[in-house]
This record gives C-alpha cells, structure tokens and sequence, in this order.
C-alpha cells in the first residue's frame, strides 16, 4: 500500500470504502456495549481478549506511564503492534499523533483495524487534524464537547469517544464530558429550524451535520467513554448516561489484579443497570489503580485540552 | 388477528439497538435478553454482530447458550447475524478464542472467523437473496465465511465471492453479513415470519 501522491492519505476506490464509509461507521457499531483495554504486550492483548474485551489498544506504554515518564509521545513500534495483530483475533486498534498524517498512514499500512487520533499522545500540528477521509482504514477521535464531536466527524472519523483526562483513573472528567456532549445534543433537539443556523455556528460545526443530529437526537457515529474509567461501577455509570461503550486505558493493567478486573468491568458494562451484579464483580476485586486527582493537575498536564 | 411475533435480541454485546429496529419495523415485539429467564415464551431470537469472544464468555457465567439450545429446541427460531453465525454454526475452523466456552450450534456448517482479513478488507456488495424481492445491500464487516455446508438440510439463501452468506436450516437463519445496518428489513421479515409461524403450530390460538 502505498500513499497516493496528491494527499496525505491513501486513493480510495468508491465513497463507500472511504473512512467514513458504512463498514467503518459499521465496525464501530459492532463494538457497543463493549469494553475496549489498551495493552502494551501481545501477552496483555491476550489477557484482555480473555477477559472478554471487543478490541484492543496497541500502545508502547499506557497513559498513567506516559504521566509518570514526562516528555514526548509517539505513535508506537511497528513491531509491537504486528505482534498484538498477531496474537489476537479481535479487532486491533492503535494510536496516531493529532495532526500526524504519516503515523496514520503507518497504521493503515500494518493493516491495523481502527486508528485512535489521540491526544494522550503529543500533537504534532496545533492547527490541523488529520484529513481521515483521505483514508480507507475508520478512525476514532477524542471530544470534550459536540462541536469537536461533530470537526471530528466533517474530518471524516467514524467513532468518537469523549476524552476524559487518561491516566488519572480520576472519572470526574469522563462523567464531565459525556454529560456536556449529551446536554447540548438534548438542547438542539429542542431548537427550532430558524435557531440551528445559529447553533451551528456556535458549535463551529456545518449545519447539516447539526440539523442531522437535531432530527436524530444522537451522533451519527457510535459514542464511547475514555479517560478516567478504573472500576466496575465507573462503566457501568458511562453506559446508564448513554454511553454506547468505554474505553479503560490504565484501570486495567495499573491495577492488582488485571485478569480479574478487566473480567469485571467487561461484565459491569453488559449488566450496567443491575446493581447486583455490578456489586458482584466488584467483590474482592483487589486494588485499582493508584490515581490522581485531575484538580491537582497542572493545566500542562491535562491532555483533554490537546485536539480543538 | 395473529398478535405479533414476540423475539428477543441477545443484549451482551454487538448491534443490538439496529436490530431491534429492523424487528419494529416488520411489526414484530422485542426483548432484550441477558439472562436464561428472559428467553421464556419468546418466538424468535436474534444473535447480533459483535464480537463473538466477548459475548460467549459473557454468556458462560449464566450458562446462556445452553439456554438458547434448550429454547430452540422447543421451536424458538434464530436469526444469527456475523458473530451470531459463528455462535450458530456446528463447526468453527479457528476455534482458538472460543475454546473452552459454549456456543449455540445447531447450524450444520463450517465457518472461518476474520476470513476476510483485517478492517481494510470489509467490504459491501449487493446480493441476491432466494425469497426477497429486490437485491439487497449487504455489508461484510471483518466477516466470517461460510467454507462449507455439512447437511441437505441447510437452505443456501444468497451466495458472496462464491461462498454462502445467508443460509436457512430449519427455524434456524444465520447470515455472514450484517442486514441490521441497511434500511432493507426484507431479511427480518422473512425471520420474523418464520418465527411467528414456529409459534403457531407450537401454541395453536383458541378458537373464538
């Protein structure tokens, strides 16, 4: 696969094969109610699979270590994700800088079965996004609120997930960003006609992506939760707000007992408005993961401020 | 009048509120269904796309699959769509992250899970299917493929890339491709059919 010489990504044959297409915005709707777990082994992958995770997060080191390590991040070793490839048979999904339009076409090239434009890497353009409907493979992008929801998808991503702040095992940010997502989507549903064109402007959104999401009462695209997810009952409150699936990221393999909690929190999101057995997976579950308050977080830190 | 058809969705994972769409919109009732219980009296049950790894380990702690056997046997019909082919079908060629975990089975073929390769082979195609009137878009999502039907018994409804993709056995109905995505409910209509008619000779209505 090579990259097509007048774009940043690849030629595609037909509109339904490009990123946004109905097999990718599809992908995406087979993996609800779903936990997906980063892993950074094809050992973990496994464990995840085990556990019962719908897809896996091939990455060279998990938010809470990029915290502690400080300094860049970057897409991971080429060799690292073809082993978790190999190693599963779930979907693999792997993270590209904002803006990096070579790493994601990296990712295309190893085949990978969604790419994460992510902010818990470093940016490496603060202006641009990457053009995703340049390429054939679906992408999954971050949003704190429905107008970056909706430039993710002009963009061309066919799954978001609200950003949360990763690595903190803190889910004040998560629990933030779905109820903002889902407050202004009930707000446009109420508007009439004549007031969406101003709503579109106040999203920086096109209209008719907003008038769409007026009419319908949801994105066009499935809707996950990230950034903060760390216990049983944090994915299971995600889904009881509308949450189509989440997103654990260092809950899992920070914590004491990985095979077991990630089992738990796999259970807690099918069974989410059973509190009995919410409360049975939550059992002896050992300790989570070691975290840390987004209010103590220096404003540099918080990585949900990164993507616009 | 028949009341309508009474079917379930299997609700741990995957397509569930796409299905439960198609089913309204053929005049049919759901449930949503998680747990043995709610498997009683229903006409039919959908085994959505999803993954199926995931859901036959969230079904093993209920012994859900069991269950549906069990309730299948008794007349409820299956509709199984991508992963709920895979959780249908008597043989599955790659077993590795199902092994250990119970399946549905009864449908006497042989699948492959990700026989297609990896997302950038997903595809759409437009079929042919026996028993619906217009073609339909069909959407192959990292798709199992059938490799091989086992029993005269198996139906073979329409046929992708020179494979079956939708196949009939008995009450039974399963489909390699995902019609929940499409707006063309033919394909729920003839299960939700096949589902209602399983009840009449099961439950014979009182006469007026």
């Amino acid at each position: 696969m090579t990259a097509d010489s007048t774009t940043n990504g690849n030629a595609t044959d037909s509109a339904a094969q490009t990123s946004a297409g109905s097999v990718n915005t599809g992908l995406a709707q087979m993996l609800k109610g779903g936990v997906i777990m980063d892993v950074v082994t094809p050992e973990q992958a496994k464990i995840a699979e085990d556990a019962g995770a719908v897809a896996v997060m091939a990455l060279e080191r998990v938010p809470a270590d990029i915290r502690a390590t400080g300094g860049l991040a970057r897409m991971s070793d080429p060799e690292l994700i073809t082993g978790i490839i190999d190693t599963v048979s779930v979907p693999v999904m792997a993270k590209a800088r904002i803006g990096h339009f070579v790493e994601a076409q990296m990712l295309q090239h190893l085949q990978v079965d969604y790419i994460d434009e992510s902010e818990v890497l470093s940016p490496a353009d603060y202006v641009h996004h990457i053009n995703k409907s340049k390429f054939t493979v679906p992408f999954v992008c971050g949003a704190t609120n429905l107008g970056e929801a909706l430039r993710r998808i002009t963009e061309g991503a066919s799954m978001i997930r609200s950003k949360g702040e990763a690595g903190t095992g803190d889910v004040s940010e998560a629990m933030k960003h779905i109820r903002t997502i889902n407050s202004e989507i009930a707000n446009l549903t109420a508007m009439s006609e004549d007031e969406l064109f101003v709503a579109a402007k106040e999203l920086q959104a096109p209209y008719d992506l907003v008038k769409q999401v007026a009419a319908d009462g949801r994105l066009p695209v499935v809707l996950f939760v990230a950034g903060g997810v760390a216990t049983p009952a944090d994915a299971a409150m995600m889904m009881q707000l509308g949450a189509d699936g989440v997103f654990v990221g260092s809950g899992i393999f920070k914590s004491g007992n990985p095979q077991e909690r990630a089992a738990a929190i796999v259970k807690a999101t099918t069974h989410y408005d059973d509190p009995a057995v919410i409360t049975e997976v939550s059992r002896g579950l050992g300790e989570a993961m070691v975290g840390l308050n987004v209010a103590d977080l220096p404003a540099p830190h918080r990585l949900a401020e990164r993507g616009w | 009048m028949n009341p309508a058809p009474v079917i379930g969705v299997l609700a741990l994972q995957g397509a569930v509120a796409e299905h439960q769409r198609a089913l309204h919109a053929v005049g049919a009732t759901t449930r949503l269904v998680r747990r043995p219980a709610e498997l009683e009296n229903l006409d039919g049950l959908v085994v959505p796309g999803g993954e199926s790894t995931a859901m036959a380990r969230l079904a093993a702690s209920t012994n859900l699959m069991p269950a549906i056997r069990e309730h299948h046997e008794q007349g409820m019909a299956v509709f199984g769509t991508c992963a709920g082919l895979i959780l249908l079908a008597n043989d599955v060629a790659d077993e590795a992250g199902l092994q250990g975990f119970d399946r549905i089975g009864g449908l006497d073929v042989a699948v492959r899970r990700n026989a297609y390769g990896a997302q950038l082979d997903s595809f759409e195609e437009q079929l042919e299917v026996r028993g619906l009137e217009a073609p339909m878009t069909a959407v192959f999502i990292r798709a199992p493929i059938i490799e091989q039907v086992l029993s005269d018994d198996v139906e073979v409804l329409a046929e992708a890339r020179g494979t079956a993709a939708a196949v009939c056995q008995g009450n039974l109905v399963a489909t390699s491709f995902h019609p929940e995505l499409t707006e063309d409910t033919g394909l729920h209509r003839l299960f939700a059919e096949i589902a209602e008619s399983r009840r009449s000779r099961r439950r014979p209505a009182l006469s007026p």
